[in-house]
């Protein structure tokens, strides 16, 4: 089994960020104790059954030079040379980490050699700190939670929010050439998103898709409705006419083209943007029209980020 | 800038009561509704000379927080109580959209943006 079993390329994304994000040194233990080359392996003994760790560092000044494990007492009492220093027979050949690195490499190393500890230098190649599997899954432990909570915190308020609205349809009903209360729907359904918590640039872009939908039915149509639908992920709006109908959709898909009369353009519209701009500001449009009228939807994804996480 | 700045603006003249006195980021200027609802930045002034009530609305979805009216067009009274309703400040002025929207540029010390 691997010391920590974390896979450090295609774990959750919340958990690559954190081995990524956490440093060597906020894992680290580094209040240690240290030995020297002329400490003798039984006073090594007494130390790590003291300070309960399975290996020490012996230095010379703050420079790291060998380490003294368990095992290496254990066959120090084995062969009989217990009473003898630390330099003769310390580990020389050390794999090391640096303060400065994720601890993804950490997690690699403790996977790739079978050692229990290793110990840390700074960018001086001092030695400032010891770190063991136990530090690494701990903190992550700790750092885990953390997150959760906050996943947690985000999901209940988006869910919350939607689901109060979820299932909710409201039809407005929209009059030919009714420009006294033209925009009167799309501004509803704004403040309904508004009150549900949704991301201010979702609302724009639902407002754009609704405002224009409505002003082609006032603009165009002999009259129809405009259905807002909500379920928790999605806003899908709907404008429903009962005639004229478009003679050519893919011309009035076509930037700038319309057919709408000088006065109507003198109020500033008909500019031939209306249902480009629906169809650009939407997650999903589709377009139907016969002599018996024209239906337009388009939906709108209503939490596009968490989607993607 | 906010809205109390563009009131002081020289040939700026109030057309509805004073509103709460948003904070103005940023301009559009335009005709064209869906040009100015697809466009404009939110926490805005609008100027325009579209001077009837749909142009509330449209602000009001955009996010726009005052309309300056050029080329002394009158402002209609639906116009101006569906202002009020939605807290929107409308000026109406003498200058074409072009003098105005420059007197704007300047205010919210944009005439240099270009420059570099």
């Amino acid at each position: 089994m691997q010391e920590i079993p974390i896979n450090t390329y295609n774990s959750p994304n919340v958990i690559l960020e954190l081995i990524y994000r956490l440093k060597i040194k906020d894992v680290m233990t580094t209040n240690m104790v240290t030995a020297t080359k002329d400490t003798t392996l039984r006073e090594i003994q007494q130390i790590l059954r003291k300070e309960r760790v399975t290996g020490l560092p012996i230095v010379l000044g703050k420079r790291l030079i060998g380490i003294v494990s368990m095992d290496d007492i254990i066959q120090a009492l084995d062969k009989g040379y217990i009473e003898e220093k630390a330099q003769d027979h310390m580990t020389r050949n050390l794999i090391v980490l640096e303060d400065d690195m994720p601890i993804s490499f950490a997690i690699s190393y403790f996977d790739r050699f079978s050692f229990h500890r290793f110990p840390v230098l700074n960018k001086y190649k001092e030695l400032v700190g010891m770190i063991t599997s136990r530090d690494i899954t701990s903190t992550l432990l700790v750092e885990i939670n953390r997150e959760i909570e906050e996943l947690e915190r985000r999901n209940q308020n988006a869910t919350n929010l939607s689901a109060e609205m979820s299932g909710e349809i409201h039809t407005y009903s929209i009059l030919k050439h009714d420009f006294e209360n033209a925009g009167y729907a799309s501004t509803e359904i704004k403040k309904r998103l508004k009150s549900a918590g949704i991301a201010p640039q979702i609302i724009r872009r639902a407002a754009i898709a609704s405002y224009e939908l409505e002003m082609n039915l006032v603009v165009h149509s002999d009259g129809g409705e405009l259905i807002a639908e909500y379920t928790p992920q999605m806003l899908q709006i709907t404008a429903k006419d009962s005639g004229p109908g478009i003679s050519d959709v893919e011309a009035a898909m076509t930037a700038g083209w319309s057919t709408a009369s000088e006065w109507i353009r003198s109020l500033g519209f008909g500019a031939g943007m209306g249902l480009p701009n629906v169809k650009s500001v939407s997650d999903g449009f589709a377009i139907e029209s016969t002599l018996n009228g024209t239906t337009v939807v388009c939906s709108i994804i209503l939490h596009p980020n968490q989607e993607e996480t | 800038m906010t809205i109390s700045d563009l009131a002081t603006l020289e040939g700026f003249k109030w057309a509805t009561e004073k509103t709460q006195d948003w904070e103005i980021q940023d301009a559009y200027t335009g005709d064209l509704l869906s040009d100015v609802m697809g466009n404009a930045p939110s926490d805005s002034v609008l100027v325009t000379i579209q001077a009837h009530k749909n142009t509330i609305a449209v602000a009001s979805l955009a996010g726009i927080h005052a309309l300056v009216i050029c080329n002394n067009r009158s402002v209609p009274d639906d116009m101006k109580e569906a202002a009020q309703e939605e807290e929107i400040a409308i000026f109406t002025t003498k200058d074409t959209q072009f003098q105005a929207s420059c007197k704007i540029a300047k205010a919210l010390g944009r005439l240099d943006e270009n420059r570099n």
